[in-house]
C-alpha cells in the first residue's frame, strides 16, 4: 500500500468510525445513568432524516446537525417519558423507538429521496492540510474534532466533575441516592436525552456526510454496533475510541475490497464482517475476568420512587 | 397535581386484557392527528389501514396469509420473553430457516412425492433452530447479550441469503435473475379449496393452541415462567436456567424457521432476494400486544395483518406512504408500553392525597 | 446551640397515609437536646415512615414537624441536612463500587474537592477514634465499615439531630459496642440521636427516653431504664408475649443429616467460599448456625439445598443416602426441604398466585405432575390447605406472593415445605423482618416438626431465637464453623466471641461484657 492509499484508507476509517463514536459516547452516558437504551437506531435514523431535510432546505449543514440532535432528543424523550415517568420495561421501549423510527424517518425521508446536498469541508484551510500526515490532523470536518473532543469531556465529566459522579451514583444504585436525596428520574432525563442528541448527530453524518444521501434504513444497524462499542468499552469513554476505530477498519476494508476489484472474497462477506466482528468482539471481552463486573449496577432496571 | 398514580395491591388482570384494546384505539387517534398534520386525510388513513380490510371479506385470506407468519413467529419469541430471553433476531432465524427449507426442495427439485415438504418444514424447524442457537449458547457460555448477538445474526443472515441467491443457488434458466428456481407442486404449501389460503394458515394457528397448552398447563410452561420472573427462585424450585434459556430460544427459532418455510413454499412459492420483510420484527410487536399469550397473540397478529394489508389499500387508494404502516405498528407498541402502568397502578383524579399539595 | 429551648425534635400529630394502610397516625413526641431517644417497634409499625419525612424523603399529610421550637417544612433530605439533621440508613444508602470518599463526597451539599474532604473525614476519625480508609471500594469493606461512612457522612455535617435507623442489625456484637461508644460521645457534645430499632436489650442500655409505635400509633411512652425488655416488648406487640413449648423434652434419635466436608468456593466477586464445614443434626433435633450475616450463611444454605450441588455425593447425607451432587428436586424427593432467607424473588415468586407458588417446590412431593402436565386442582387444594393450617392472612390462593405480608408470606413458605413433611428441613433467617405473632408461630411449627422427628438446620442472626429453639448450635465466620455448643450450657459471652471473629477490632475486646449484655 502506497503512502497516498494509506493516508486516504485513515481518512476513510476515522470518517466511519465518528457517526457510532457519537452514538456509542451519548449511549454511554445513558447507560452510566442506569438506563439501557435500545433506541439508537431509530434516534439516529430519526436525526440522519431530519438533518438531511433541513440541510437539503437550507443549504447548512450546521443547522441540520442541530436539527439532528434536537429532533433525535425529542424521540429520546418519549423514550425517558414512557420508561422512566411511566416505568415501561427499557428492553421493549428501546426496541419500539427503533421501530418508530424507521417508519418514522422513511415516512418523512420519502420526499427527500434524490436530493443531494454539499458535503461539509474540513475545517482548517486547505494548505494546511496539503502535506499527507497533515492532513490525517487537520483534513477533518468539525464533527470529527467534535467528537474527540467530546470522548474527552464526558471522560472528565464522569471522573472528575460532581454532576458527572452524582451520574454514576444514580446508575450505580437508584435507591441509595434517592434516600440522599438525589433526583433519580430527572438525572435519568438528562442522560436520556444527551444520548438522544449525540445519536441524532452521529446519525446526521451517515446522510449528510458519509453517504451524502437520504435512504431508507441508511444506517443500516450501526446504531446497534454502537450499543456493543458500549460494552466492548467496559464504559470507559476512551476505550470507546479504539473500538469505534477498529469497526472503522473493519467497515473500511469492505470498501477497499471491493474498490480494488479483489473477487477471492465474496461481497457479500465483507458486508456481514461488522456484525460478525461485533458477536466476536462481544464474546471476546466476556472471556475478560469479571467482564460484567463494570456495568452500572442499576442497568436496565426500573426505578419508582415512593413518596 | 391533576392525575395521580397510584399503586395497586394486586396487578389488575381486566387491565392487562384491556390496554392492548386501548393501545389500538389510541393508535388509530393519534395516527389520524398525526396524519392530518402531515398533510394527509388523517380519518380516511385510519379507516382505510384498520377498518376497511376488516369488513371487506374478500380480503380475509389476505389477513389470514398476513397473520400465519406473525403468529408463528411471535408465539415463539413469546416464549423466549416470558423467560426474559431477549431474542430480537427472529427475522435472521426466519430467514434461515426459510434457506435450510429451500436447500432441501433445490435438493428435490426433480423428485416428487408427500415426503418432500414435511423434510423442507423440518430443515426449517432445525436451520431456525440452529441459528438461534448461537446466540443462545453465546449466552450461555459467554455471557454475550443475546439482544445484540440476535440482531447482528440477523444483518449476517441476509448478506447469506443475497450470497446464495446471487451464486450457487442462482436459477440456472432464470436469465442471470439473483433467485432460486420455481418450487415444484410437491414443494408448495397446498392451497384450501379455491382461495389463496395455504395450509400454513391454519397450522399457525393450531400451533398456537399447542403453545398455550404447553405454557400454561406444563411443567416446561411453569419452568419458562419461573426462569423469567424470579431466576432464583427457579434455580430454588429445581429448574436449570440455562437449560431454559436454550430451549426458550430454540422454540423462538424453531418456530421463526417453519414460518419461513410456510413463507417462502406459501406465497413466494420460491426464494428471493426480497424474502426479508421484517416479519421478525413486527412479530415483536405482535407478541406483546397479545400480552406473550398465545390467544392474545393470534388476535394481535390478525390486527397486524389487518395495518399490512390497509397500509397496502391505502397506499393505492389515499397515496399514503409506504411507511405509515410501520409508523402505525410502532405507535401501538409506545402505546401499549404507556398503558401498561396501569395493571399496576391505577389511575386517580384530583389531588385528594394532601401530600400531593405540598 | 440554642439551649434555652426545651426540646431539639418536636411532632405534633404527624399523620401519613398508603394506600389501604394509616402507617402512621397523629404520631406526636418530643426529643430533647443531647438526647438518645429510642423509636420502638414491630417490623410494620411505621417507624421507617416516620423518620423518612423528618429527614425529607417523604411528605407527612397532615402534622407539624418541630425543630428546635419552629415549626419546618423538609421538603427534601438536601433541606433536613441544612437544617442539621442528619441520618443513619438501615439499608446503607452507599454505592458498592465507589470509593469510601466519593460515598461521603456524595452525601454532602458542598462541592469541596477531593483533597480537602480527606483532611476533614481524617479530623472527624480521629475525634471520634474510628478506623476507615477513603480510598477503599465500599464493595471490600466488612458490614461495620459500611456503616461507618454513613456514620462519618452524617458527623461531617456537625448535625444536631442523627436519626439512627435499626443501625445494629447487622453488626457484630463488638462492632455494636464501638457504635454506642460513638454515640454517647456525640451525645455528651449537645447532638440529639433518634434511635429506631426492636432490640430491647440495646434501648436499655443506650437510650434516655423511648417512644412506642403500634400499627401507626404511639401507644406509650417510657424511661427504658426503669422498664424490664419484657414490659417493653408487651407493650411493642399490644400482647402478652408467647413463649415457645418446646414441650416435654424431644426425644433425639441417631445421626439423620451428616454434612461432611463441605468446601465450596465463594461465586463472584464478593462471595464466601465455605471451608470444611461438618457437622450432624440427630432425629428430632433443632440445630442452630448462628453469625454475623455475609459470612456465608447464603452459600451454606445454597449448597445444603442443593442450588448449589457439591463435587463429592457424600458431602450431604440424609439418613446414610449421598445426596451431594443431587439437585433441589432429587433432594427434595429424598426429603429434604429447604427454606432460603429472601422471601421475594427466592422462596417464592412475587408476581405468580399461591397456587404456583405451592407448584414451585411441592410438585414432586404432592404429587401434581403428570407426565408433565400440571393438575392445576391438587395445587390449589395443598395452596388452600397451607393457608388454612398456618393462618395465612390473604384473600385466597389466587392472590399473588407479592401481596401478602413479610409475615404471612413467611408462614405461607414455611407452611408449604413443612407440610411436605421433610426428613431434613433447612431454613435461613425464619423470622427475619416478621411480626412477633408470626414469628412465635413459625418457632411453634418447628419444634412441631422436630417433635415428629424431623432433623431441623436453622440459619440465623437473631441470637435470641436459636437459643429459644435449639437443641445445639454453631457458629459461622468467614465460611469456617466453629465448633458445636449444647444450647443448654453455652454462654452469650462465648457465643459472641465465636461470632466476631476477625470483624472485631482488637482494641474493642476491653468492651465485650457490655457487648455481651448488648446481645
Amino acid at each position: 500500500m502506497n503512502d497516498y492509499l494509506l493516508i486516504s484508507f485513515i481518512m476513510t476509517v476515522i470518517g466511519a468510525s465518528t457517526p457510532i463514536l457519537l452514538a456509542a459516547l451519548g449511549e454511554l452516558v445513558v447507560e452510566k445513568s442506569g438506563v439501557l437504551n435500545l433506541g439508537v437506531e431509530g434516534m439516529m435514523l430519526v436525526g440522519a432524516v431530519t438533518g438531511f431535510a433541513v440541510t437539503s432546505i437550507t443549504g447548512m449543514p450546521l443547522v441540520g446537525i442541530i436539527v439532528a440532535a434536537i429532533t433525535a432528543t425529542l424521540a429520546a424523550l418519549i423514550f425517558a417519558y414512557l420508561t422512566l415517568t411511566l416505568t415501561a420495561n427499557q428492553v421493549a421501549t428501546g426496541l419500539a423507538l427503533t421501530i418508530f423510527g424507521i417508519g418514522l424517518s422513511s415516512l418523512l425521508g420519502e420526499g427527500f429521496v434524490g436530493f443531494t446536498i454539499d458535503v461539509m469541508g474540513p475545517v482548517f484551510p486547505a494548505g494546511l492540510a496539503e502535506h499527507p500526515v497533515l492532513r490525517v490532523v487537520f483534513g477533518h470536518n468539525v464533527v470529527v474534532y467534535f467528537s474527540i473532543a467530546m470522548i474527552g469531556a464526558v471522560a472528565w465529566f464522569l471522573k472528575k466533575s460532581r454532576a458527572g459522579l452524582i451520574l454514576r451514583a444514580v446508575g450505580e444504585s437508584d435507591s441509595s441516592a434517592h434516600s440522599i436525596g438525589y433526583s433519580v428520574i430527572g438525572v435519568r432525563y438528562a442522560a436520556v436525552a444527551f444520548g438522544g442528541a449525540m445519536a441524532g448527530i452521529g446519525g446526521s453524518y451517515y446522510s449528510l456526510v458519509l453517504t451524502p444521501m437520504w435512504a431508507e434504513q441508511l444506517t443500516a444497524g450501526r446504531g446497534w454496533i454502537a450499543l456493543a462499542l458500549v460494552v466492548f468499552s467496559a464504559w470507559r469513554p476512551w476505550r470507546l475510541l479504539l473500538g469505534a476505530y477498529f469497526f472503522g477498519v473493519v467497515m473500511t476494508l469492505e470498501l477497499y475490497t471491493k474498490a480494488a476489484g479483489i473477487t477471492l472474497i465474496a461481497p457479500e462477506l465483507l458486508a456481514a464482517m461488522p456484525y460478525i466482528a461485533t458477536i466476536a468482539v462481544l464474546a471476546l471481552i466476556s472471556l475478560r475476568k469479571s467482564a460484567g463486573a463494570q456495568a452500572p449496577a442499576c442497568l436496565g432496571q426500573p426505578f419508582k420512587p415512593s413518596t | 397535581m391533576l392525575l395521580e398514580l397510584e399503586a395497586r395491591k394486586e396487578p389488575s388482570r381486566s387491565m392487562l386484557y384491556l390496554t392492548p384494546v386501548i393501545a389500538v384505539l389510541l393508535t388509530m387517534v393519534f395516527g389520524a392527528v398525526i396524519f392530518t398534520l402531515l398533510g394527509y386525510n388523517g380519518l380516511a388513513a385510519v379507516r382505510e389501514i384498520f377498518i376497511t380490510p376488516a369488513i371487506d371479506i374478500g380480503r380475509w385470506p389476505d389477513l389470514g396469509i398476513k397473520a400465519a407468519p406473525l403468529i408463528l413467529i411471535a408465539t415463539g419469541l413469546s416464549i423466549g420473553f416470558r423467560a426474559n430471553v431477549w431474542n430480537i433476531g427472529a427475522e435472521g432465524q426466519y430467514i434461515f430457516g426459510a434457506l435450510a427449507g429451500t436447500g432441501v426442495a433445490l435438493l428435490t427439485w426433480d423428485m416428487e412425492g408427500v415426503w418432500i415438504l414435511p423434510l423442507m418444514c423440518l430443515a426449517g424447524i432445525v436451520g431456525g433452530m440452529l441459528y438461534a442457537a448461537i446466540p443462545a449458547l453465546l449466552k450461555i457460555k459467554l455471557e454475550v447479550n443475546e439482544i445484540l448477538s440476535s440482531l447482528m445474526m440477523t444483518y449476517v443472515a441476509v448478506q447469506l441469503l443475497y450470497y446464495l441467491m446471487r451464486g450457487p443457488w442462482m436459477d440456472p434458466e432464470g436469465f442471470n435473475f439473483p433467485q432460486t428456481r420455481l418450487f415444484s407442486d410437491s414443494q408448495l404449501m397446498p392451497e384450501i379449496g379455491d382461495t389463496f389460503v395455504h395450509i400454513g394458515v391454519p397450522l399457525a394457528f393450531i400451533i398456537a393452541l399447542i403453545a398455550w397448552f404447553t405454557m400454561s398447563k406444563t411443567v416446561f410452561g411453569f419452568q419458562v415462567r419461573v426462569v423469567g420472573a424470579a431466576p432464583h427462585a427457579a434455580r430454588y424450585g429445581g429448574f436449570n436456567k440455562n437449560r431454559t434459556v436454550l430451549l426458550s430460544m430454540l422454540a423462538g427459532g424453531g418456530l421463526a424457521g417453519l414460518a419461513g418455510v410456510f413463507e417462502a413454499a406459501g406465497p413466494f412459492g420460491q426464494m428471493v432476494p426480497q424474502f426479508p420483510t421484517g416479519y421478525g420484527f413486527t412479530a415483536i410487536i405482535v407478541a406483546f400486544l397479545g400480552r406473550l399469550h398465545p390467544i392474545g397473540i393470534m388476535l394481535a397478529g390478525v390486527i397486524l395483518a389487518i395495518s399490512y394489508v390497509g397500509g397496502e389499500i391505502a397506499q393505492t387508494t389515499l397515496g399514503l406512504p409506504n411507511a405509515a404502516a410501520g409508523l402505525f405498528q410502532a405507535m401501538m407498541l409506545f402505546f401499549l408500553l404507556a398503558t401498561d402502568i396501569l395493571v399496576k397502578y391505577r389511575l386517580r383524579f384530583g389531588s385528594a392525597a394532601p401530600g400531593g399539595a405540598k | 446551640m440554642n439551649t434555652d429551648v426545651a426540646c431539639r425534635l418536636e411532632l405534633r400529630s404527624v399523620t401519613k397515609a398508603f394506600p389501604g394502610v394509616l402507617a402512621n397516625d397523629q404520631v406526636s413526641f418530643k426529643v430533647g437536646p443531647g438526647k438518645i431517644h429510642a423509636l420502638l417497634g414491630e417490623n410494620g409499625a411505621g417507624k421507617s415512615t416516620l423518620v423518612k419525612m423528618i429527614y425529607g424523603i417523604m411528605q407527612p399529610d397532615a402534622g407539624e414537624i418541630l425543630l428546635d421550637g419552629n415549626v419546618v417544612h423538609v421538603p427534601n433530605p438536601k433541606a433536613a441536612r441544612a437544617m442539621g439533621v442528619g441520618m443513619v440508613f438501615q439499608h446503607f444508602s452507599l454505592f458498592e463500587a465507589m470509593t469510601v470518599l466519593e460515598n461521603i463526597a456524595l452525601g454532602l451539599d458542598e462541592n469541596i474537592s477531593h483533597a480537602e474532604l480527606e483532611k476533614r473525614i481524617r479530623e472527624v476519625l480521629t475525634q471520634y477514634g474510628l478506623a476507615l480508609e477513603p480510598h477503599r471500594i465500599v464493595s471490600t469493606l466488612s458490614v461495620g465499615e459500611r456503616q461507618r461512612i454513613e456514620i462519618v457522612r452524617a458527623l461531617l455535617l456537625n448535625p444536631n439531630l442523627l436519626i439512627m435507623d435499626e443501625p445494629t442489625s447487622v453488626l457484630t456484637p463488638q462492632e455494636v459496642a464501638q457504635l454506642f461508644e460513638t454515640l454517647r460521645h456525640l451525645a455528651a457534645n449537645g447532638c440529639s440521636i433518634l434511635y429506631i430499632s426492636h432490640k430491647l436489650h440495646e434501648i436499655q442500655a443506650l437510650c434516655d427516653g423511648a417512644s412506642i409505635l403500634r400499627g401507626g400509633k404511639i401507644v406509650g411512652a417510657c424511661d427504658p431504664k426503669q422498664e424490664s425488655a419484657r414490659s417493653m416488648a408487651e407493650m411493642m406487640i399490644g400482647g402478652e408475649l408467647m413463649d415457645v413449648e418446646k414441650g416435654p423434652s424431644r426425644q433425639l434419635g441417631g445421626d439423620r443429616f451428616v454434612v461432611n466436608s463441605l468446601t465450596v468456593p465463594g461465586e463472584g466477586d464478593f462471595g464466601v467460599a465455605l471451608d470444611d464445614i461438618n457437622f450432624s443434626v440427630r432425629e428430632g433435633e433443632i440445630f442452630g448456625i448462628a453469625g454475623v450475616a455475609g459470612n456465608g450463611q447464603n452459600e451454606l444454605l445454597l449448597a445444603l439445598s442443593g442450588e448449589v450441588k457439591s463435587e463429592d455425593s457424600y458431602t450431604v447425607q440424609l439418613d446414610g443416602k449421598p445426596l451431594g451432587k443431587l439437585g433441589t428436586t432429587l433432594r427434595r424427593y429424598f426429603g429434604l426441604c429447604a427454606v432460603p432467607e429472601e422471601r421475594n424473588g427466592h422462596g417464592a415468586v412475587p408476581n405468580f398466585s399461591l397456587t404456583d407458588n405451592a407448584i414451585l417446590t411441592a410438585r414432586n412431593r404432592k404429587g401434581m405432575v403428570n407426565w408433565g402436565v400440571i393438575n392445576a386442582r391438587k395445587a390449589e387444594t395443598y395452596a388452600d390447605e397451607i393457608i388454612q393450617q398456618f393462618s395465612v392472612k390473604t384473600t385466597g390462593s389466587t392472590s399473588t406472593a407479592g401481596s401478602l405480608s413479610g409475615g404471612n408470606l413467611q408462614k405461607f413458605i414455611m407452611g408449604r415445605e413443612i407440610m411436605q413433611t421433610p426428613e431434613v428441613l433447612i431454613v435461613s433467617q425464619p423470622t427475619w423482618g416478621v411480626d412477633a405473632g408470626a414469628a412465635a408461630a413459625i418457632h411453634q411449627e418447628l419444634v412441631n416438626l422436630a417433635g415428629r422427628g424431623s432433623a431441623i438446620v436453622v440459619i440465623s442472626q437473631d441470637l435470641d431465637e436459636l437459643l429459644a429453639i435449639c437443641d445445639r448450635m454453631a457458629v459461622i465466620n468467614e465460611g469456617k464453623m466453629s465448633k458445636t455448643l449444647n444450647v443448654a450450657e453455652a454462654t452469650i459471652d462465648e457465643i459472641g466471641l465465636l461470632m466476631g471473629g476477625v470483624h472485631g477490632d482488637p482494641n474493642s475486646t476491653t468492651e465485650m461484657t457490655e457487648a455481651a449484655h448488648v446481645a
